[in-house]
């Protein structure tokens, strides 16, 4: 089985807080990542090839030094690498990102089944793999929380949804994106460390894919971001230290002076 | 969407050719005074010389540029000719009202209430689209929570949500009647099959808002929502291309009223060519896990917890709590990862998002990415022996102490007040 999954570089957000009297980011030593959610989507497939056999490619779209992600995505079993990268393809959105990573999977020769994460975590859209699905014209499973079983042409995995699961079978070639709840993924092994040292990685660049320059890059995109601003979390509460029985009370008969119990 | 991927931008601005819309800091006018430095996510501005100085990895997500006290950093545009778009040819706001085992979800009558709101700001049409089988009094419902128009489209092979059929049809609707807007849940449906559709119709998608408003000099959709883990609010907008297209999260949105006086029409749609239905995917069983005390997104009451739990058997205090109020358990992300309680009631940035009337943190320190997951409660209540935790200067009520001390005060607490008020 030939599977490719697809990874971002992006900043370790769970390490970003934000400075209480500015409002403002700290991100003093956020270094960068693969995001997290791509690391159960590498390591299912990873373990499909340990069980079914074939090869485990990896991609990223980003600029030259998300190289460092596909080297650290070798290390962690993946066998080959491709950076999508060129300057025509920046400023991406969504749309534009999933299409451009559609021209550089057909690219990439025969592929029965593309892993995604659910989503990045800087961006949090969960956008991009659907809609690679819908530019390459196969089907796919958002949000799959397990592989139940693989046939030559097709899987069965569970959806998550709100109030449970559903069993979805999906012919192949397909694409899924995977919750955390798929598996725990695997720390580098010292060989996998060597073999990532030595890798080549293939470049991609605007050349190399058959794509219509209205569609690439900024220019390209669909949504623009027209303003950033941080949050105000903090709200004018109030705040005890007594007597647990005491602050017990206060706190339910103020609930229930709100309507809230 | 947002947080896309650049290249060389920094060298960019030297070079003659700039055919890529960019970003460039006007040195004449940079103070130095590293305000921007605070929030590039991306580590991309250095300071040279006493510049600010853009480097290779800056991703073009312009967080930089409404900060800069004196408006140095600047996008630059392409100057690229880009078609112009016929913004009359579309008009009216959908609704996708979303259905499971033929009972609309709740978030329906949240978007019908911003729908609403941006319908008579902008004059425009409300039609919601309902995908089903078998529920025409289901569609009708729709009307008097604010639906002037109600597109039903009744087919055995829509009962069930699958990702193929549903975004075939509600595409060749949009293609064939144009609306400007298009609102859907942002919920696993939602984020599912709306970005296919939004793929096949050819236009921009904007995942999970939190705010809409329409902009009074453009009349185009603002789109606000939370990225970097709710770290950064980014405001969107999908100038060139229609419709507009946003999932919308779920308990944000003021939900629309029943009003029995309101009237609109319901149009039955049948017969569906077969052949167009992309049914490649296949859903063969549906396995509801419906346990009360995990039910995040439709609880009016959470009681969660976090490392100040101490280990698995401190959830079952919470879990009292919980049932007491008819509330749901939720949860930190360290304690899932921990293993104390399943992935399932984990709130946050990679947990679930919630808006309960009443959330109850305990020991939970509130980390960004929690807060991102549930600052839009109506009530915060934080339980906490740190003083200094985060997680009070989000909270309504603050209560510095053990929980375990505090949580079976409450609890008595609350069952006194009942007696007292039977």
């Amino acid at each position: 089985m030939n599977i490719s999954v697809c990874i971002k570089q992006v900043p370790e957000t769970t390490k970003i807080k934000i400075n209480p009297d500015t409002n403002t980011l700290i991100r003093e030593g956020v270094q960068s990542i693969i995001n997290p959610f791509d690391l159960y989507a590498l390591e299912e497939g990873v373990r499909l090839k340990e069980a079914h056999g074939g090869t485990v490619r990896v991609l990223t779209m980003g600029p030259p030094q998300a190289e460092a992600a596909l080297r650290e995505a070798i290390s962690l079993g993946a066998d080959e690498a491709f950076l999508v990268s060129d300057r025509a393809f920046a400023g991406a959105d969504t749309w534009v990102t999933a299409y451009t990573l559609s021209a550089a999977i057909r690219e990439m020769g025969q592929t029965d089944l593309i892993l995604c994460g659910k989503q990045a975590i800087d961006g949090d859209t969960a956008q991009v793999g659907p809609s690679l699905a819908e530019h390459l014209g196969i089907p796919f499973v958002a949000f799959a929380r397990k592989i139940r079983s693989v046939g030559s042409d097709e899987v069965t995995v569970e959806r998550m949804f709100e109030e449970g699961f559903e069993v979805v079978r999906m012919p192949l070639p397909g694409l899924l994106t995977v919750v955390k709840d798929i598996n725990e993924p695997r720390l580098p092994s010292l060989k996998g460390k060597m073999r990532a040292k030595k890798a080549e990685i293939a470049a991609i660049g605007r050349q190399d894919v058959e794509v219509q320059d209205q569609f690439l890059g900024l220019d390209g995109s669909p949504t623009r971001v027209v303003k950033m601003f941080s949050p105000d979390l903090r709200r004018s509460g109030v705040k005890w230290q007594e007597d647990p029985e005491e602050m017990a009370k206060k706190l339910v008969e103020g609930l229930k002076e709100q309507g809230i119990i | 969407m947002v947080f896309p991927w650049a290249l060389g931008i920094g060298l960019w601005a030297d070079t003659e050719e700039i055919f890529l819309s960019s970003i460039v800091v006007i040195k004449d006018l940079c103070n130095g005074c590293e305000v921007c430095l605070d929030y590039c996510p991306y580590d991309a501005i250095d300071m040279v010389d006493g510049v600010a100085w853009i480097n290779e990895k800056c991703t073009l997500c312009f967080a930089c540029v409404e900060p800069c006290p004196v408006d140095a950093i600047v996008k630059e545009e392409s100057g690229v000719e880009l078609p112009d778009l016929d913004k009359g040819a579309y008009s009216g706001i959908w609704v996708f009202a979303e259905q499971r085992n033929g009972k609309i979800s709740t978030v329906v009558h949240e978007l019908l209430g911003v729908g609403r709101r941006l319908a008579d700001g902008t004059g425009e049409k409300l039609t919601s689209v309902l995908l089903g089988y078998d529920m025409e009094p289901a569609a009708r419902d729709l009307v008097p929570f604010g639906a002037e128009e109600v597109i039903y489209v009744d087919d055995q092979r829509l009962r069930q949500f699958n990702d193929g059929p549903y975004s075939t049809i509600l595409a060749e609707l949009i293609e064939e009647r144009r609306p400007s807007i298009v609102l859907a849940g942002a919920t696993f449906m939602g984020r599912s099959f709306i970005p296919m559709v939004a793929s096949k119709v050819g236009t921009g998608l904007t995942a999970d808002c939190t705010m809409l408003d329409i902009d009074p000099e453009t009349g185009d959709l603002l789109q606000t929502r939370p990225a970097f883990g709710g770290n950064i609010m980014a405001t969107i907008v999908c100038p060139r291309h229609r419709p507009q297209m946003a999932t919308v999260r779920h308990k944000v949105m003021i939900a629309a009223e029943r009003d029995e006086s309101r009237k609109g029409e319901v149009h039955v749609v049948r017969g569906l060519d077969g052949t167009r239905l992309d049914e490649r995917t296949e859903v063969l069983e549906v396995v509801e896990e419906i346990l009360d005390t995990v039910n995040l997104a439709e609880a009016d009451v959470i009681v969660a917890g976090g490392r100040g739990v101490g280990g698995p058997e401190g959830f079952k205090l919470l879990e009292d709590l919980a049932i007491l109020l008819d509330g749901a358990l939720g949860a930190s992300r360290s304690v899932v990862d921990s293993g104390w309680i399943p992935y399932s009631h984990q709130v946050g940035q990679t947990g679930k998002t919630v808006k309960p009337k009443l959330y109850i943190a305990c020991g939970i320190s509130g980390a960004v990415q929690h807060l991102a997951g549930m600052q839009t409660s109506d009530v915060i209540v934080a339980i906490n022996k740190d003083a200094d935790a985060p997680i009070f200067d989000a909270a309504t009520y603050g209560l510095v102490g053990d929980l375990f001390q505090i949580v079976p005060e409450i609890i008595r607490s609350v069952k006194a007040s009942r007696r007292g008020a039977g």
